[in-house]
């Protein structure tokens, strides 16, 4: 059972975008930071456990030519191995910054080079291997940029081609020492998933083709993938075969988000129809495949769900926001 | 966002603006003949060949202000006039209609079936113009050419688009709170039962399949929710069953229009980024609007009809209460042009909005907002 705890005010209501939550972890310092896109802005906080929000950041996509303020389409803390920074995408570019977002300490524009003016230009889909942080396009090219153990001497050592449609998600996991070993995974509009092996040279190990819904949020747990789909459905894959396992009905509306705490195999699920499920991971003994148990349903009335995170790692307590509004929902298990 | 969403935009909201006019004709006893021409009029404005064109370009959307500016002038398309309040309930509720029918939408491809719900309701509104009619379905055809061949994924881009172009609004409409579709805070009510979009299965149930595709387990679970598998997908053709029933007209005689605007309502925290920083790119955005509004033609109210003012609300009392009692963070304060910060000059560039049609300037200048910029240091 989960039991909702304080919520948390934001100073802007979260913006309709999918995995629209990033939370950090600082069990040193008892510390959690969220970052919420609002719009043409994004919001860091931090909170102790029960606490109100100690401090709160406001950061803006680099401004350029155009009618509006560009819009930010995501922000995610990738936690390197020696440092950690906050990434942030916009229809503009990437920025990077130090991990409490008060330096930017890289910036990459966009180039739109002959797109036709239709196509939005936008980078979306953020996720950090070993150490490089990979971030996904508009052009479903994933970009690999090479992050220093210090500095801001980033450089983008690789563009991965592997999508025909907008990239929408990313998801990694430690390498497991193994060769052959899947440890990224790139969604997309069209429902496509890529896996990939990272190295100093990315390879694309398999495809798994979609069937015209978009992935909106892909995660990625000892080799297996779960992807949650614009339908309501959760699927999870054999990362290195993409057999498929495991095909559930999960939601009534598109799912928004996904999250895993990886010490215990939980999965968390978020959509429109206001519904958090959390699920149970596991490998069964005898085959050998993925199977999932549903452990909990929570819903949050009247809210269309757009981002949900575990905010520990062993999938106690999970933060949701809701589209139009100004706070953080917490629950946490009693 | 999406530069395929102003069309969607403007068409939907135009299609509430009808449906709140035509309610209030009726209401006010507006004879017949002298309604029917209004609304079509307005339609003939709204569907306007060249208008059209400039609105299907591919573009960004504007401000939730310059677009107001954009009904302002569309509303006094015909001998109608709408004061300020009656202007300011109506895009009010027009904004508000069409921001719960996004938020409900079904799948973000549904957002066609709303605009056709739209479509299908104006040309019932057309009487004795088969010019007229023809314009909005060459309109539906051009939807159906560009939306048709759109990807799932870009139409969710588009309604992303469309809810953050309405973030932070929370007016009350008295028709929903009755309705019980909208809660006394001014957000709306997601339903948990009822039937799941079209493609989508009904949650409750996990398959398990063996490393051959075989299904080898099956467990139900309990999602939370009362759903039903939907009857039938709508009709994206010009004539048919569009099943959805959102964007189609929700006012009669019984169900007359109201609103109910209160300042706490809203959240104070939450005050859209555009009302608070000056916008540097304001001029940029009036040179995209004038070429818009190029493209629309406007009737004076002269000739042998005589005009008249139409009232939103139930009496004259009411309509300037509310016109006083407005909070000031809805004020829209028509066209607030950063580019000066001169209430006097602000009403002038209203007026020149309101004339710039007539004056007839070539239509290919690029420079429109420029000139008008330039006018409004001469005031």
């Amino acid at each position: 059972m989960f039991r909702r705890e304080r919520s948390i005010p934001l100073r802007c209501s979260a913006a309709a975008l999918c995995n629209n939550l990033s939370v950090l972890q600082v069990p040193s310092r008892n510390l959690t930071h969220f970052g919420v896109v609002h719009g043409p802005s994004a919001q860091l906080l931090s909170a102790a456990p029960e606490g109100a929000p100690l401090a709160q950041r406001q950061l803006h996509a680099k401004e350029g030519a155009g009618v509006s303020p560009p819009l930010i389409t995501q922000v995610h803390w990738c936690v390197l191995p020696f440092r950690v920074l906050l990434v942030l995408t916009s229809h503009r570019g990437i920025q990077m910054y130090e991990s409490d977002g008060s330096v930017m300490v890289y910036w990459h524009a966009l180039d739109s080079g002959d797109v036709s003016p239709v196509q939005a230009v936008f980078a979306r889909g953020i996720a950090s291997s070993g150490h490089f942080i990979c971030v996904g396009t508009w052009s479903g090219r994933v970009l690999v940029f090479d992050i220093p153990a210090k500095g801001p001497n980033i450089v983008l050592s690789e563009e991965l081609a592997g999508h025909q449609t907008s990239v929408t998600d990313i998801a990694t996991e430690p390498a497991q020492g193994q060769d052959c070993m899947a440890d990224m995974v790139t969604a997309d509009d069209s429902g496509l998933l890529c896996v990939w092996r990272s190295g100093p040279e990315f390879k694309l190990m398999t495809q798994i083709p979609g069937f015209g819904v978009p992935c909106p949020s892909v995660q990625l747990w000892h080799g297996t993938v779960a992807a949650g789909y614009g339908d309501g459905q959760v699927r999870l894959y054999e990362a290195s075969t993409g057999t498929l396992h495991v095909q559930i009905s999960a939601h009534a509306r598109a799912i928004c988000a996904l999250d895993l705490a990886p010490e215990v195999g939980k999965l968390l699920s978020a959509a429109e129809d206001t519904f958090v499920h959390i699920w149970k991971l596991s490998r069964s003994p005898k085959s050998g495949h993925t199977e999932v148990e549903h452990c909990h349903a929570e819903c949050v009335p009247d809210t269309q769900v757009c981002g949900v995170r575990f905010c520990d790692p062993s999938g106690s307590s999970f933060a949701v926001t809701g589209y139009d509004l100004a706070e953080i929902l917490r629950f946490s298990s009693v | 966002m999406s530069l395929r969403t102003l069309p969607l935009l403007f068409l939907n909201l135009g299609g509430e603006m009808l449906y709140i006019l035509d309610q209030r004709l009726r209401a006010q006893n507006i004879p017949a003949d002298k309604a029917r021409k209004v609304l079509n009029d307005i339609i003939s404005t709204m569907f306007n060949r060249k208008f059209m064109e400039e609105l299907f370009k591919p573009q960004e959307l504007y401000s939730k202000k310059a677009l107001r500016t954009v009904y302002d002038r569309l509303a006094h398309a015909s001998i109608m006039r709408l004061n300020q309040a009656s202007m300011d309930k109506l895009y009010d509720l027009m904004t508000m209609a069409f921001k719960y029918q996004i938020l409900l939408c079904p799948r973000p491809k549904d957002v066609l079936l709303i605009t056709f719900n739209h479509l299908d309701a104006i040309k019932g509104f057309i009487q004795d113009s088969p010019a007229i009619l023809h314009q909005v379905e060459e309109t539906f055809r051009q939807l159906t050419e560009i939306y048709g061949a759109l990807s799932a994924g870009e139409f969710q881009l588009i309604r992303q688009t469309l809810l953050i172009f309405f973030q932070d609004l929370h007016i009350r409409v008295s028709i929903f709170l009755k309705d019980r579709v909208q809660n006394s805070n001014g957000r709306f009510v997601l339903p948990v039962s009822g039937p799941v979009p079209w493609g989508t299965e009904v949650p409750g149930l996990i398959r398990m399949f063996n490393d051959k595709g075989k299904e080898v387990k099956k467990i139900e679970f309990k999602h939370g929710g009362h759903y039903v598998t939907a009857p039938k997908e709508g009709s994206f053709e010009l004539y048919g069953d569009r099943v959805l029933k959102l964007g189609t007209n929700m006012y009669s005689m019984n169900r007359p229009v109201e609103t109910h605007m209160s300042g706490a309502s809203r959240n104070l925290a939450s005050r859209t980024q555009e009302s608070i920083a000056p916008n540097p790119l304001a001029k940029e955005e009036l040179n995209f609007l004038a070429r818009l509004m190029g493209g629309m033609e406007i009737k004076k109210p002269s000739g042998p009809e005589p005009g008249f003012r139409l009232n939103l609300f139930t009496t004259d009392e009411e309509e300037e209460q509310a016109a006083l009692t407005r909070p000031e963070e809805l004020s829209y304060e028509v066209l607030n042009i950063q580019a000066t910060q001169d209430q006097q000059r602000n009403k002038e560039l209203a007026r020149i909005m309101g004339e710039f049609e007539v004056m007839d300037q070539p239509r290919q200048s690029a420079s429109k907002g420029d000139d008008l910029l330039a006018m409004m240091d001469e005031l």
